[in-house]
């Protein structure tokens, strides 16, 4: 694996100055660090996706189909019919550059094919040179070009160097998605067995098993045991799951991450406390146990067939309604796709209605699908949740939107209405204004671009993210960067450990389980990660105390502007 | 896939250099991955956690999380990092021979 630079060399090697030559004549330089590998050719037999092939990206031959030519331009011809949006992307953009300067690709590389205008222009060219009369006529000029091999390598790097985060579309007068284009793109290399490893593996995995991980059945139950066992050990509290329950009210779905890997299990275990505190009718299955779906990241096709088990586990099960944890692209997808992907009205299960506080969720009218942000933050707001922020002392927190659930969801203040209330006020700190909600930087690891090979044009893609974090943590001493995404809390961490040493990052439900005070819990000292808390509770002795703190903080926080 | 060969054996591995098959785990594979990441002798210790990581990938058909790795061996992280400089996916899994991990991780 590539050696990854040290981030004064990283830093030092980032120039704005465009090449000498025309884009069209500079080649994509796909060297060790910059691409992640080649998909090996078990997963897609076993997927069932075109041309399995063993290959490398370094290699010089891709070992493509003999008319990979024609496979591509009928699938770009077959997705300007179908996705109309496509086409409008493709012939409206007038290059006025407002996106230019606001992908972090392009803020961390220097390399002006990551301006969302002219990586969109990659297959824009392509386009107009088969479907229009004036690229067909007039070539170059007409800012068209023939589709070789090259172009093809081109978009294979540059379609992997987008986190199809949208803060380019943000920007954009048009509202152009470059989201949407990379993924169809991304689809156009599929369709000639050009995938990436990463997405790949975990797509199968996830077809195979039910997860990204590929936990079986039994691994998902001892993990999810584990941590409710933790729970027990840390608070006295009995956490314990069941699995695969028909008739339960909820199905809780969440991200693998949350129940294989540090930070996200801290989280699942904020979960699992929040449940027991609320005697939540609940249920988790071992067969929808993965709330991500790399298959959008794709294709629309693989994103889809991930998706069903979801609602397919809900039907089985009979449940009422279904919740989801701390994830970013599965409420992007639950959001924007999840009743077309499904093909049929959802009419199995109820429009979600909070058992505890009795509202109801209109927004998830039709995909009946409710984050555990909104869930909790309706929970504190009737002062339903006995609080003590003290026991977050500890934590001085800045929050990370993540782009799915920010720019593809909306969900702004339910996470920040959360942190208020269970962390003491002078703890949260905001990073600056144009890094943050809709406007939020990517982690940069994000779309399946996690891959440890990558590490270089992660950190160079992170960067922007990273900056705003070192910002609050040099002047407030921000010392935990918080999240509602498990890609966040595998990429953060990663992140930050490159470019701002010492920060931890936290999903916010882990702190609703610290700040939990339960009626029948054992002395408190340490947190869920094991660290000794600023203001040790010890029952009888503060007894009191304890308790006036407790009452403080089940008042629920002013209402925040917007709300 | 690249093949690696080592004393004579010839090992199927994928681009990470992970073995793609553990029935193709052997003494000469962690001899192998012993000298790639340094260590210079494998103790007690080393085997413990080789031992558990393929107990439970056998019974689960997955590498534990570090946190059971760390309950079930009593090694703190800090300790599996001192056996394993690559630490326990990239360093210890690979040498017990197990796919890794993919997803949000």
């Amino acid at each position: 694996m590539a050696k990854v630079p040290k981030p004064e060399e990283l830093l030092s090697g980032i120039s704005y100055k465009p090449p000498e030559k025309g884009w069209m004549a500079v080649k994509p330089d796909l060297r060790p660090g910059t691409y992640v590998n080649a998909a090996s050719a078990k997963w897609l037999k076993f997927l069932d996706y075109p041309f399995p092939r063993d290959w490398s990206v370094a290699d010089e031959d891709w070992k493509l189909p003999p008319n990979w030519r024609e496979i591509v331009l009928e699938g770009m011809e077959d997705r300007l019919a179908r996705f109309r949006s496509l086409k409008v992307f493709f012939d409206i953009c007038v290059r006025c550059g407002a996106c230019a300067d606001k992908c972090h690709f392009f803020l961390g590389t220097g390399d002006p094919k990551n301006m969302p205008v002219l990586r969109a222009e990659l297959m824009r060219s392509v386009y107009k040179r088969y479907f229009t009369v004036a690229g067909r006529v007039l070539g170059e000029v007409a800012g068209a070009r023939d589709l070789d091999e090259q172009v093809l390598r081109e978009w294979f790097s540059y379609l992997h160097q987008c986190t199809i985060c949208r803060r380019c579309s943000l920007f954009c007068p048009y509202g152009i998605d470059m989201a949407e284009m990379t993924i169809l793109g991304r689809e156009l290399l599929s369709s000639v067995g050009l995938n990436i490893e990463w997405a790949a593996a975990s797509v199968g995995s996830c077809y195979e098993k039910g997860s990204h991980i590929g936990a079986t059945p039994q691994a998902y139950k001892d993990m999810i045991d584990f941590l409710a066992e933790e729970n027990e050990r840390i608070t006295g509290v009995t956490t314990e799951v069941t699995y695969n329950r028909k008739g339960a009210e909820i199905l809780f779905v969440v991200p693998s991450g949350d129940y294989f890997a540090d930070p996200g299990s801290y989280t699942m275990m904020g979960y699992l406390l929040l449940f027991k505190y609320l005697d939540l009718d609940y249920t988790m299955s071992t067969y929808a146990a993965e709330g991500g779906n790399f298959g959008w990241f794709i294709s629309h096709e693989m994103g889809k067939r991930l998706n069903a088990k979801i609602y397919e586990e809900a039907k089985r099960l009979k449940v009422k309604w279904i919740m989801g944890g701390e994830c970013g692209h599965m409420w992007r997808i639950c959001n924007q796709y999840m009743p077309t992907y499904y093909g049929q009205p959802v009419d199995f299960l109820e429009e979600p209605v909070s058992p505890i506080t009795g509202t109801r969720f209109e927004n998830a009218k039709t995909h009946k699908m409710v984050h555990i942000s909104e869930f909790t933050a309706d929970l504190i707001h009737h002062g339903k949740l006995k609080l003590d922020p003290r026991r977050n002392a500890h934590i001085k927190l800045t929050f990370h939107d993540s782009c799915n659930t920010s720019r593809g969801m909306g969900i702004f203040e339910e996470p920040r209405y959360i942190i208020k209330s269970v962390l003491p006020e002078e703890n949260f700190v905001e990073m600056p204004p144009h890094t943050i909600r809709e406007r939020t930087f990517c982690c940069g690891s994000s779309a399946a671009l996690n891959a440890d090979e990558f590490m270089e044009t992660r950190m160079k893609g992170g960067l922007p993210r990273a900056t705003a974090v070192q910002y609050v943590a040099e002047k407030y001493g921000v010392n935990h960067l918080g999240c509602i995404c498990a890609l966040d809390r595998a990429t953060l961490p990663t992140l930050v450990n490159y470019w701002v040493p010492g920060m931890e990052v936290t999903g916010i439900t882990e702190l609703v389980g610290n700040a939990l005070v339960f009626d029948d819990e054992i002395d408190r000292d340490m947190d869920l990660r094991d660290r000794e808390l600023v203001y040790p509770i010890v029952k009888g002795e503060a007894g009191e105390e304890t308790e006036e703190a407790g009452m403080e903080a089940a008042e629920a926080p002013e209402a925040e502007e917007g709300e | 896939m690249p093949n690696v060969e080592f004393k004579g054996k010839v090992f199927e591995v994928d681009e990470d250099g992970f073995l793609a098959n553990l029935d193709q785990w052997c003494q000469e594979w962690v001899d192998y991955v012993k000298d790639s990441e340094g260590i210079s002798e494998l103790t007690d210790d080393h085997w413990k956690v080789i031992n558990m990581l393929q107990d439970y990938y056998k019974k689960n058909g997955i590498a534990p999380m570090v946190r059971i790795l760390s309950k079930v061996t009593g090694f703190k992280l800090k300790q599996i990092y001192e056996l394993f400089p690559s630490g326990p996916g990239k360093g210890a899994c690979k040498m017990a021979g197990l796919a890794k991990p993919t997803g949000c991780v």
